[in-house]
C-alpha cells in the first residue's frame, strides 16, 4: 500500500487531467496553422504535442490514481518496464511497415 | 515450511541467499490478488496497443481516403449544427471524474470509512453507467449517419461500388425550378467526387422525374445490418468504421465489466463484509481495474479523435 495521497492531491490531480484535456480539446478544434505545417519524423507538430499530452495524462492516472509512485521500486519497474518496451517495439514495426506499404502500392 | 527452510539453512553458505529463496518474503510488498490485478493490466495494455497500432497501420496505408474523426463525430444531444470534439470530452470529462471518486472511495476505504467508501462507489458506478449511455448516444448517431449522406456509385463490371461525396449539394427543388420544368432538370445539380478526390462523371448522377438517381444509390452513416453492413459507409474507407466499433466496443465492454464488479464491490461494502475483514483492499483491486479503463479511454480519445 505504502505512503497514501492525500484527498487534495486527488483533486489537484483531477484538475491537472481537466486542464490537459481541454488544452487537447481547444488545439483540436482550433488546429493553429504554424502547427500543422512544421513536421517533425513525418508527424505534424500538432499531433506530437497530442502524444506528449497524452503521456502526461497518462503518467498522473498511473502514479497518483493507481499509487504506482507509492509502490515498492521493485514492483514499480515490473509493471512499466514490459510496457515501455514492448509497446513502442510494436508501434515501431507497424507504422514503418505502413509507412513503406504507402509508398509502394497506393 | 519450517523444516524446508531448515534445510535449505544447512545446505546454503550464503546467509543471503537463504532470506531471498527461503519462502515467506513479499518482495514486492503487495497482496497476490494486487499484483495478479497489475499483471492482468499489463496484459490488457498490450491487447490495446495492439489494436491501436493495427489502426494506426491501417491508416497510414490508406491515408489518402481515411476519415477525418472531427469531421464525422460531429453531434451534441439537444444542438443542432456542427460542434466537433465537444461530445467525446464531455465523455472523457465524466469517465475522468468518475476516476476521482474511485480513487476518493479507495482514499475512504484506507480510512476504515464506510460510509465515504458507499458514497464514492455509488457515485463511481454512476459515473460508469453515464458514460456507456453517452457511448451508445454516439454509436447511434455513427451509424444512423448525417442528414446528407454519401452517394455509392458503380463502377466496374463486376458490380463494384465507390463511394462518393457530395460537393455543394443543391436544394433541387427550390431552386431553378423556374428554368426547366420538364425533362430530367436534376442532373446538373449535383456534383459529387470519389473518396480519392476524382469528380464523378455527370452521366452516373442523373436523376428521373422524381428527383431519385438512376444509377447513384444513397447510402447513409455506417449500417450494421443489411446489404452493405461493414462493404460501404457514408465516411469513407470501411476500415475506419470497423475499427471505431472494435475499439471503443472492446473499451466499452470493459467499462460493462467494470461496471458489474464494481456493483458487485459495492453490495460487499454495503453489507459491511470488508468492514469485517479489517481492509477494503478489494476496492483498492477494482478501483486500479477502473483507472486502467480510464488510461485506455485517454488514449482512445487521442488516437481516434484528436490525432
Amino acid at each position: 500500500m505504502g505512503k497514501e495521497n492525500s484527498t487534495r492531491e486527488i483533486w489537484l490531480v483531477f484538475w491537472l487531467l481537466l486542464i490537459v484535456t481541454a488544452v487537447e480539446v481547444i488545439l483540436g478544434i482550433i488546429k493553429p496553422s504554424f502547427m500543422i505545417e512544421r513536421r517533425l519524423i513525418g508527424v505534424t507538430l500538432l499531433n506530437h504535442t497530442f502524444i506528449i499530452l497524452t503521456i502526461v495524462k497518462a503518467y498522473y492516472i498511473v502514479y497518483s490514481f493507481m499509487h504506482l509512485g507509492s509502490e515498492k521500486k521493485n514492483l514499480k519497474w515490473s509493471i512499466i518496464l514490459p510496457v515501455w518496451v514492448l509497446i513502442p517495439y510494436l508501434l515501431f514495426i507497424l507504422l514503418t511497415e505502413a509507412f513503406y506499404q504507402q509508398e509502394m502500392y497506393y | 515450511m519450517c523444516d524446508i527452510n531448515t534445510s535449505i539453512k544447512l545446505d546454503s553458505k550464503n546467509n543471503k541467499k537463504e532470506s531471498i529463496w527461503g519462502g515467506g518474503n513479499r518482495p514486492m510488498k503487495a497482496s497476490y490478488g494486487k499484483l495478479m490485478m497489475w499483471f492482468f493490466l499489463i496484459t490488457d495494455a498490450l491487447t490495446f496497443s495492439a489494436f491501436l497500432g493495427a489502426y494506426g497501420y491501417h491508416r497510414f496505408t490508406h491515408f489518402t481516403d481515411w476519415p477525418i474523426a472531427d469531421e464525422v463525430f460531429t453531434h451534441f444531444p439537444f444542438v443542432h449544427g456542427h460542434y466537433p470534439l465537444f461530445y467525446v470530452a464531455l465523455m472523457t470529462f465524466i469517465l475522468i471524474m468518475s476516476s476521482v471518486t474511485m480513487v476518493l472511495a479507495v482514499h475512504a476505504g484506507h480510512h476504515m470509512n464506510k460510509k465515504g467508501v458507499t458514497i464514492w462507489m455509488f457515485l463511481t458506478i454512476v459515473g460508469g453507467i453515464t458514460f456507456l449511455g453517452s457511448q451508445a448516444w454516439e454509436w447511434y448517431h455513427f451509424i444512423k449517419g448525417t442528414e446528407k449522406g454519401a452517394l455509392l456509385i458503380p463502377s466496374g463490371e463486376h458490380g463494384q461500388k465507390r463511394v462518393a461525396h457530395y460537393i455543394g449539394l443543391h436544394d433541387s427543388h427550390h431552386e431553378d425550378d423556374s428554368h426547366h420544368e420538364d425533362d430530367s432538370h436534376y442532373s446538373d445539380l449535383v456534383e459529387a467526387e470519389f473518396l480519392d478526390g476524382e469528380p464523378v462523371p455527370q452521366e452516373l448522377l442523373s436523376r428521373n422525374d422524381q428527383g431519385e438517381f438512376i444509377y447513384a444509390e444513397q447510402i447513409f452513416g455506417a449500417p450494421l445490418t443489411g446489404e452493405y453492413a461493414f462493404r460501404y459507409n457514408e465516411y469513407g474507407h470501411t476500415t475506419f468504421s470497423n475499427f471505431f466499433y472494435f475499439i471503443t466496443g472492446f473499451h466499452g465492454f470493459h467499462v460493462f465489466t467494470g461496471v458489474l464488479i464494481n456493483i458487485v464491490i459495492f453490495i460487499n461494502v454495503l453489507k459491511g463484509v470488508y468492514h469485517r475483514r479489517g481492509h477494503y483492499e478489494m476496492v483498492e483491486k477494482v478501483g486500479l481495474y477502473w483507472h486502467f479503463v480510464d488510461l485506455v479511454w485517454v488514449f482512445v480519445f487521442t488516437f481516434f479523435y484528436l490525432v
